[in-house]
């Protein structure tokens, strides 16, 4: 099986890069979570409720839907401000890419650990410009939104193309496809890494894996 | 084709795609209701969120779309569409965009009904949600409230986009195959907001002494089917009004099984009838609307509608060139929503009908009674107090109509607004009868300031200024000139010394 991959790039202002970040990725995960699943004997489950929530952006004329679950939202800020740290902290240029990885984690035989094996790779690519004047900031608000919104729509065009998803598991494997640790919703597993570029384009520092969700590895 | 598809099968698409459609309609027009929009999750199965998202059911809503599908389901050359207009307070309407559910011929035979079939229903509700937010209208709708208001209308049958204006984008939301057809989902929007752009909501200066007669006809004939994006939670009056549709209170409690390698399903599908109104799973916080039922709509970040707090709903609406309408404040009565132009968007308590009309003739004035008495010429303000009785009898404003839904425009739009009055200046929105200028009584005067106002509207052009008297004055100057500079010159030195004591 492929693994399926798409990049999305955005330019925006440094207090930009959270919300921007936050609003493509809760997008993702809004279409990559369902409900809990509880299962029933005879091989049966039935499947949790998942709410929305609209949030308006405070620096970009945006307002993103996201999953309405707290825990869901800290874990992806989470990343997102490490990311934005890494972002600054860097050289000058600010150009990076964070990725949502979704995967299946395959058993393996013993001392091997788990294979997860990717199915779906988001990369947003972020391009960090610095702004002259409170006129530019304000153009730049209204043109990120509307960027935003044209990401909104790449997002849903390819996920609307219906191509693989892993099946449904049963009650023992659903471990193996779906992030059940949060107790309202239940995204598929899925991992947020990023890499900052320098000037030149290529990595400055070595890929930072950073496993916000996943089992351990050896 | 639908021999290949069992009987539960076919029973259970026809039921999936009923409930998607009401349930895009809902989404759609909440998303322009101009207010953010929250539901919980909820990790136990209620049974009642189809779908499994939790996207309330506004009544009035799933009432229109109920009507317009008529007992049919989209299907190909039956396209379910969802206008969303703007309509501003002078009148000017605009259509934004059309959502359409429509489905072709392309079938998918080997699709799972009830598991793959629900779960990309699912799929693309959730991309409905988020595509809702990022068309224009999205911002638009947010900002509604005291300049212009946004409505929907939901017609069945061939899509209609030419009120879009040219230059109309399309965006796709989704698409799901299905063992009779493939439904599709798409928006398309005007770009071109050239209405916007030209009146760009400015005021316009108060217009003294004119009677404005905004409304020649009728201006809502066309827009007997449009509805406010407004909100009222369903209380004790409503709930009666939807007990028939019964199966409006259908619930979804689908199972899924699994059985890997196949995924054989056992889908049960109960019937229970939730308590009347919406069956909300959310605590109150996040509807708005449950909570507040009188203030479900949010008013636009300008300042928005004011609230009415004993007016009618006919004086607020007008104000703003709405109709008084109908539903939003009279749900005993149960004028179905498309009769009237309902346009109102705050939504005064439901007894606000029953209140009287109030007539505002000048700032600060708020009698809370149908008669407009008399008042002592002692007592302030007492110029507004009318003339003669006979004014009352004529006045429509005192005089309602007694049907709200059929009331004219002008009667609507002589009611004023409650709080858009300053002191002694009509707003662009008030409407005279009679001019009756603020404070001005005038005992010394035999007539008051309006009559004089009125006499010496027009008067005659200066003398100097008429053309004859003009060219034989200017023939006088030139000749005159010479002699005067002669003088000027003469008495320079007073001159110098006049502007030295003035620096």
């Amino acid at each position: 099986m492929n693994c399926r991959s798409e990049v999305l790039e955005v330019s925006v202002e440094g207090r930009q890069v959270d919300e921007a970040m936050l609003a493509l990725l809760h997008t993702i995960l809004l279409h990559r979570s369902t409900g809990k699943f509880h299962y029933k004997k005879e091989g049966t489950y039935s499947i949790g409720t998942v709410g929305t929530q609209d949030v308006d952006c405070d620096f970009i004329d945006f307002t993103l839907v996201r999953v309405s679950s707290d825990e869901l939202d800290r874990v992806i800020r989470k990343a997102v401000a490490e990311f934005k740290d890494a972002l600054g902290n860097s050289g000058s240029d600010g150009m990076g890419q964070i990725s949502l990885e979704f995967y299946q984690k395959k058993k393996s035989r013993w001392p091997f650990s788990d294979e997860c094996i990717p199915w779906e790779v988001w990369s947003i690519k972020v391009n960090v410009v610095n702004l002259a004047n409170e006129q530019e900031r304000q153009i730049c608000r209204e043109k990120v939104g509307e960027k935003l919104g044209e990401k909104v729509i790449n997002i849903v065009e390819v996920i609307n193309r219906h191509e693989y998803l892993p099946k449904m598991p049963t009650q023992s494997e659903v471990y193996n496809v779906f992030d059940t640790s949060l107790k309202d919703v239940q995204p598929y597993l899925y991992k947020i890494t990023y890499q900052i570029t320098d000037s030149l384009g290529t990595s400055v520092s070595t890929t930072m894996r950073r496993l916000i969700k996943d089992t351990l590895a050896l | 084709m639908d021999s290949d598809l069992s009987p539960q099968d076919k029973k259970d698409l026809d039921k999936f795609i009923k409930f998607f459609a009401l349930k895009t309609v809902q989404v759609i027009v909440q998303a322009r209701l101009g207010e953010k929009i929250n539901t919980c999750s909820s990790s136990s199965p209620t049974g009642s969120d189809w779908f499994n998202l939790a996207i309330k059911d506004i009544p009035e809503v799933t009432h229109e779309a109920k009507k317009a599908l008529a007992g049919q389901l989209p299907g190909i050359g039956r396209s379910m569409c969802v206008e969303i207009s703007l309509k501003t307070s002078e009148g000017d309407s605009m259509e934004l965009e059309t959502w359409c559910l429509e489905m072709n011929e392309k079938c998918d035979k080997d699709i799972k009904v009830s598991y793959t079939v629900y779960n990309r229903l699912s799929l693309l509700l959730k991309s409905l949600l988020a595509i809702t937010r990022v068309t224009p209208a999205y911002k638009l709708s947010r900002k509604q409230g005291h300049d212009y208001v946004i409505l929907y209308r939901i017609y069945f049958g061939d899509v209609q986009l030419t009120g879009l204006g040219e230059g109309f984008q399309t965006v796709r939301v989704g698409i799901v195959g299905t063992p009779i057809g493939t439904i599709t989902l798409s928006c398309a929007y005007r770009t071109n907001l050239a209405l916007m752009s030209s009146r760009q909501f400015e005021r316009t200066g108060p217009i003294m002494g004119i009677i404005i007669d905004h409304y020649v006809e009728r201006p809502f004939t066309n827009m007997a089917h449009m509805h406010p994006c407004s909100y009222r939670a369903p209380g004790e009056d409503e709930g009666g009004t939807y007990a028939g549709i019964e199966d409006s209170q259908e619930v979804c409690t689908t199972s899924f099984s699994t059985s890997p390698p196949s995924q054989l399903y056992s889908s049960r599908l109960s019937y229970q009838t939730p308590a009347l109104g919406t069956v909300d799973l959310c605590h109150p916080t996040a509807c708005t609307a449950a909570a507040h039922p009188h203030q479900m709509v949010v008013p636009g970040k300008e300042g928005g509608v004011p609230q009415v707090p004993a007016q009618p709903t006919h004086g607020t609406a007008a104000e703003h060139g709405r109709i008084p309408s109908c539903p939003t404040g009279q749900s005993p009565q149960l004028a179905p929503p498309t009769s009237c132009s309902s346009e109102v968007k705050t939504v005064s308590p439901s007894d606000a009908l029953e209140t009287t009309f109030t007539r505002k003739v000048g700032a600060f004035v708020n009698k809370a009674t149908t008669q407009v008495t008399t008042t002592s010429l002692d007592l302030p303000f007492a110029a507004f107090a009318p003339r003669a009785y006979d004014l009352q009898e004529n006045d429509p404003m005192v005089h309602p109509p007694p049907s709200p839904a059929p009331s004219s425009p002008l009667q609507g739009s002589l009611h004023s607004n409650t709080s858009s009055h300053s002191g002694g200046q009509p707003q662009d929105d008030f409407v005279m009868v009679d001019f009756k200028p603020a404070f001005s009584k005038d005992d010394l005067l035999p007539m008051d300031l309006g009559t004089f106002y009125k006499e010496f509207q027009n008067p005659p052009q200066l003398a100097s200024l008429s053309i004859d008297v003009s060219v034989q004055s200017m023939a006088e100057d030139l000749d005159s000139l010479p002699e005067k500079l002669a003088i000027y010159e003469k008495n320079i030195d007073e001159f110098d010394a006049f502007v030295d004591t003035l620096q």
